[in-house]
């Protein structure tokens, strides 16, 4: 079987049979994770960890009791999930070198089901960013930086020009993350989405980028940036397999209050084939400043795929979305502002020498350990958390997000059953442009089309959908209704199969694929 | 000079009894060894969250049901920020926006000049009661330049219980504060041992003149016995009274009471107003709870809180059972607040009214004045007594029935303190104390006395 595997029928069945071992597969992974270093996808590669729970998984195979269909399977795990005896850094020099003693339930749950836990993925500092560039461990590369299509269509560049320099960014913040999928690392990452973060990178790196609906999953373990929009994320290579993540991770938590107290049954997808009764909504707030023309004529084109397949395509409002970008700033901001007041040194984390008082180890401590992105929010939040600001902003930005929400809730109430967007203003800027900017701008303009969901709480999928100009890709956003998961997945996986996005050809990953090279039309382990 | 008004409020922290802390399920117990009942929330690692403690909700209710407020079916929790070192996440979790319980009252009794006979029954409304976590403890060592924290406290569940300005001094205060202990002990929802800082109190004080707004107030912090409260109180309103007397003006700040030198004195890390930034918390959803109009058929009845249920369940509080006392056992309202005051008391005299004869008019006399005069000279609670209710209910039969005088009694007692495992009888054998009803024996005693007289 091939690293570039899996239909339902390929990988996992596979390894069912024995015609490849997990621990074969892990090795596999691992060696394309080193020849792959310079994405500087991974922040830490358990090998030791990962080869053990491979040979466990070998056993079960062998015995015949394999634990499901994760059984074996190598994923990744961004590094803001708390992972037992591994280092959790959230990409910060406040947590480097900080081992966890419990893991996430949400990584408990893929090591129950006998996944094979290759490493933590890089992100942008405490996941506050848009490109995945901002973590002390420095910035992730875009595999498709290195594809064979990107190449082709780069302009040539002057030989005095390191060929390097116009690698392009994955996106952020579970860049890493997206890395790893997309260059066959592993067969699915988790990722979380506060304001886009898992679908954004998905887009820019090809792949799948799920975000649920809010308490669908558990976050108990994931390291908050906003509490009242977070959401594990899940990132594979097609539709099937999220459905599959999907199915091993949802359902109440006792740990976490904000998890749905129903019980949740996992699903697969059906086929569809008869589109005719769906109906999809194309929100004219989403052709928003900045969009390039080539990724609206991207959107146009997918939104007459659906009409012409026999659906309907409304053109619906959101009227506040425009309002969307500041409200999230408020909110966003004051939640990190308290969310970051533990991080003083006293219990864990970086603890900085000076010793004069208290309050200054607090100071010298937190300067120390947080790049300077988030001590901008903190500064911010907290300003808008004073008591003389808390009516003014903080409230105000809930009732707008209110507004927000309601703008979904009656689009959704008309009788449309998805959402059809960008996912992104344009395709993967190059490093040095992205940098141009600063992080806050940046985050404000890439975020546009992907918060308001994390404001409404609604599921929300990125699907690879073309290539662009420059042999990037680029992808298209679905947005469900609250919990309505399999329908979403289902119009997705649907879509994914017309539009037959093609398999990133990446040197490293044919060296290393001893198996047969097949031209997969996308490559899961599902 | 025109007369002065003084005010005080009060906000009395009350540590829920409970197996684990509010949101976490570390135990709770006093004094174990430090940090060894921290979860990994409590220590605020990240990624931890909150999860409610039906027991610390349930308590919460009780306590507001018991003094007469309104239960909030709705009621929400917030972050309180500020950065000290027993605060390990940099905030507390409390309910600053809607608490569980509102608008209530409490009465309690005082003495008028002292005099038991002439009790008072004052009221004090109660503002709020909220439900939120206990901080950690430090402590400073000076020596070393260095704080020690340790965090078995942090989490724990409080109720902090508002008390509106309605009293006007130290004894006042102390009252209402013994009587809401009183009221948390009967319900169990907090065992409120003062010495073991299950009850805290802070006081506020101002003075103003009549007709004139209220004063500038301060607050004095943490004071840890009911004795120290009183003192506290008083010495603040004087202080302040002194101070506005002499033109002085009075700062609207922190103090503590320093109980060596019986003084109020500003506290050292308290400078200047601070901003909680106070901001809903995003990991627990609205508390809702049920009576038994609201409650859904089908709810789970382990997920849910049913306020009448809780309050068909209630103990009977303090008030209620002093007045039984008084009904059932014809006793004066002052005896029976001696007797609910003094842990054990009244059970004590109980079970000396079933195994004697004689009245429990005339059982109390011996409670109050004997024994418990008795103990509080040697600093012994109830069930330390030596004498037991047993022994005393022995002595108290052979009283009422005339086999010794009332006199030979109280010696006997005396040498049933001693706890030398003497049985009343035998003690009256040894010191043939028996009283004489034989009328030939008597006029033969008295005879020979009066021959002897005449003899000399």
């Amino acid at each position: 079987a091939a690293l570039k595997d899996g239909l339902r029928s390929q990988v996992s069945a596979a390894l069912k049979e024995g015609r490849v071992t997990p621990t074969e597969l892990c090795q596999r992974c691992l060696a394309l994770i080193k020849s792959t270093r310079f994405l500087n996808a991974y922040i830490t590669v358990a090998e030791e960890t990962a080869l053990k729970q491979a040979e466990e998984s070998e056993e079960r195979y062998k015995r015949g009791q394999p634990l499901g269909i994760l059984d074996g399977i190598p994923i990744a795990v961004k590094d803001n999930f708390n992972t037992a005896g591994i280092e959790t850094t959230c990409a910060s020099n406040m947590l480097k070198g900080y081992i966890s003693p419990y893991n996430a339930t949400v990584v408990q749950k893929l090591l129950d089901h006998g996944a094979v836990l290759l490493g933590k993925t890089n992100l942008d500092e405490f996941a506050m960013g848009s490109g995945s560039t901002d973590g002390v461990f420095g910035p992730v590369r875009n595999p498709w930086s290195y594809s064979k299509q990107y190449k082709e269509k780069s302009v040539p560049k002057s030989l005095s020009e390191d060929e390097e320099s116009d690698w392009v960014i994955t996106g952020g913040s579970s860049g890493g993350s997206a890395a790893a999928v997309s260059s066959f690392t592993c067969f699915a990452a988790l990722g979380s989405d506060t304001g886009g973060s898992t679908r954004n990178p998905a887009a820019h790196c090809g792949v799948v980028g799920l975000k649920p609906t809010y308490g669908l999953i558990s976050r108990h373990g994931l390291i908050p940036l906003v509490n009242s929009m977070d959401v594990p994320g899940i990132l594979t290579r097609c539709v099937d397999d999220a459905a599959v993540l999907l199915g091993s991770l949802a359902g109440h938590d006792p740990k976490d209050s904000t998890t749905i107290q129903d019980d949740f049954t996992p699903f697969e997808l059906p086929n569809l084939t008869d589109v005719s009764k769906l109906s999809i909504g194309i929100p004219k707030e989403y052709d928003a400043p900045g969009l390039s023309s080539e990724i609206l004529a991207l959107w146009s084109k997918a939104a007459d795929l659906f009409k012409n397949a026999g659906a309907k395509v409304v053109e619906v409002s959101l009227p506040h979305t425009r309002y969307s970008i500041v409200c999230y700033h408020v909110l966003c901001t004051a939640e990190v502002a308290s969310n970051m007041a533990r991080f003083d040194g006293l219990e864990y984390g970086h603890r900085s020498d000076v010793k004069d008082s208290t309050e200054s180890m607090y100071a010298a401590t937190r300067r120390e350990g947080f790049n300077d992105v988030v001590r901008g929010r903190i500064l911010s939040g907290n300003y808008f958390l004073l008591k003389q600001n808390y009516e003014k902003y903080f409230v105000k930005a809930q009732k707008v997000r209110r507004l927000i929400a309601n703008d979904f809730v009656k689009v959704f109430r008309s009788g449309v059953d998805v959402l059809l967007t960008p996912t992104t203003l344009s395709d993967a800027a190059p490093y040095t442009e992205f940098i141009q900017e600063d992080n806050r701008t940046r985050s404000a303009q890439d975020d546009i089309l992907t918060q308001a969901a994390n404001m409404a709480g609604l599921p929300a999928i990125n699907v690879p959908t073309a290539l662009s100009e420059r042999g990037l890709p680029v992808g298209l956003q679905f947005i469900g209704r609250s919990f309505q998961e399999k329908q979403l997945l289902t119009v997705a996986k649907w879509f994914e199969k017309q539009v037959q996005f093609p398999v990133i050809q990446l040197e490293e990953v044919k060296r290393h694929d001893s198996g047969v090279f097949q031209h997969q039309k996308s490559a899961s382990f599902s | 000079l025109a007369p002065w008004i003084p005010v005080v409020g009060l906000e009395i922290h009350a540590q829920i009894s409970s197996n684990s802390k509010l949101f976490s399920g570390s135990q709770v117990q006093f004094a174990a060894p430090p940090n060894s009942l921290v979860s990994f929330f409590d220590a605020s690692l990240p990624g931890t969250l909150p999860v409610l403690n039906r027991r610390c909700v349930e308590a919460a209710v009780m306590t507001g049901l018991a003094l007469n407020c309104s239960i909030n079916k709705k009621s929400l929790f917030d972050r309180k920020h500020y950065f000290y070192a027993d605060l390990p996440a940099g905030y507390q979790i409390t309910q600053q926006r809607v608490p569980i319980a509102v608008n209530g009252s409490l009465s309690y009794s005082l003495c008028i000049d002292n005099k038991m006979s002439q009790m008072v029954t004052k009221t004090v409304r109660i503002k709020q009661i909220q439900l939120e976590q206990d901080s950690g403890k430090s402590l400073h060592d000076d020596t070393r330049c260095q704080t020690l924290v340790d965090l078995n406290r942090a989490g724990v569940g409080l109720m902090e219980v508002v008390m509106e300005p309605d009293m006007c001094c130290g004894e006042e205060a102390a009252a209402a504060v013994r009587e809401l202990q009183l009221i948390l002990q009967a319900l169990g929802s907090s065992q409120a041992v003062m010495a073991e800082g299950q009850l805290r109190v802070d006081a506020n004080v101002s003075v103003h003149h009549p007709g004139e707004p209220y004063g500038v107030r301060t607050e004095v912090k943490n004071i840890n016995s009911i004795r120290f409260l009183a003192k506290a109180v008083d010495y603040e309103i004087q202080r302040q009274i002194e101070e506005l007397e002499n033109g002085g003006t009075i700062l609207n700040e922190t103090r503590a009471f320093d109980s060596k030198h019986g003084c109020t004195v500003p506290m050292r890390d308290k400078e200047g107003k601070q901003d909680y930034r106070f901001m809903p918390e995003p990991n627990l959803p609205p508390l809702i709870l049920y009576d038994t109009k609201s409650l859904p058929a089908n709810m789970n009845h382990q997920q849910v809180i049913n306020i009448d249920w809780i309050h068909e369940r209630l103990p009977d509080l303090p008030s209620v059972k002093r007045e039984k006392l008084v009904e059932q056992y014809g006793i004066l309202p002052e005896h029976s607040f001696t007797l609910l005051n003094e842990d054990g008391l009244a059970e004590f005299f109980e079970s000396v009214v079933k195994q004697t004869q004689m009245k429990p008019k005339k059982v109390i006399g011996w409670i109050l004045n004997d024994l418990l005069s008795y103990l509080k000279q040697h600093s012994l609670t109830v069930k330390e007594s030596p004498v037991s209710s047993f022994l005393l209910a022995d002595l108290l039969n052979l009283l009422e029935k005339k086999e010794i005088s009332s006199t030979a009694a109280k010696q006997v007692l005396v040498e049933l303190w001693k706890g030398e495992g003497k049985t009343p009888l035998e003690i009256v054998k040894e010191q043939k104390l028996e009283l004489l009803h034989d009328q030939k024996e008597l006029e033969q005693i008295c005879q020979a006395v009066i021959d002897g007289q005449e003899n000399e």
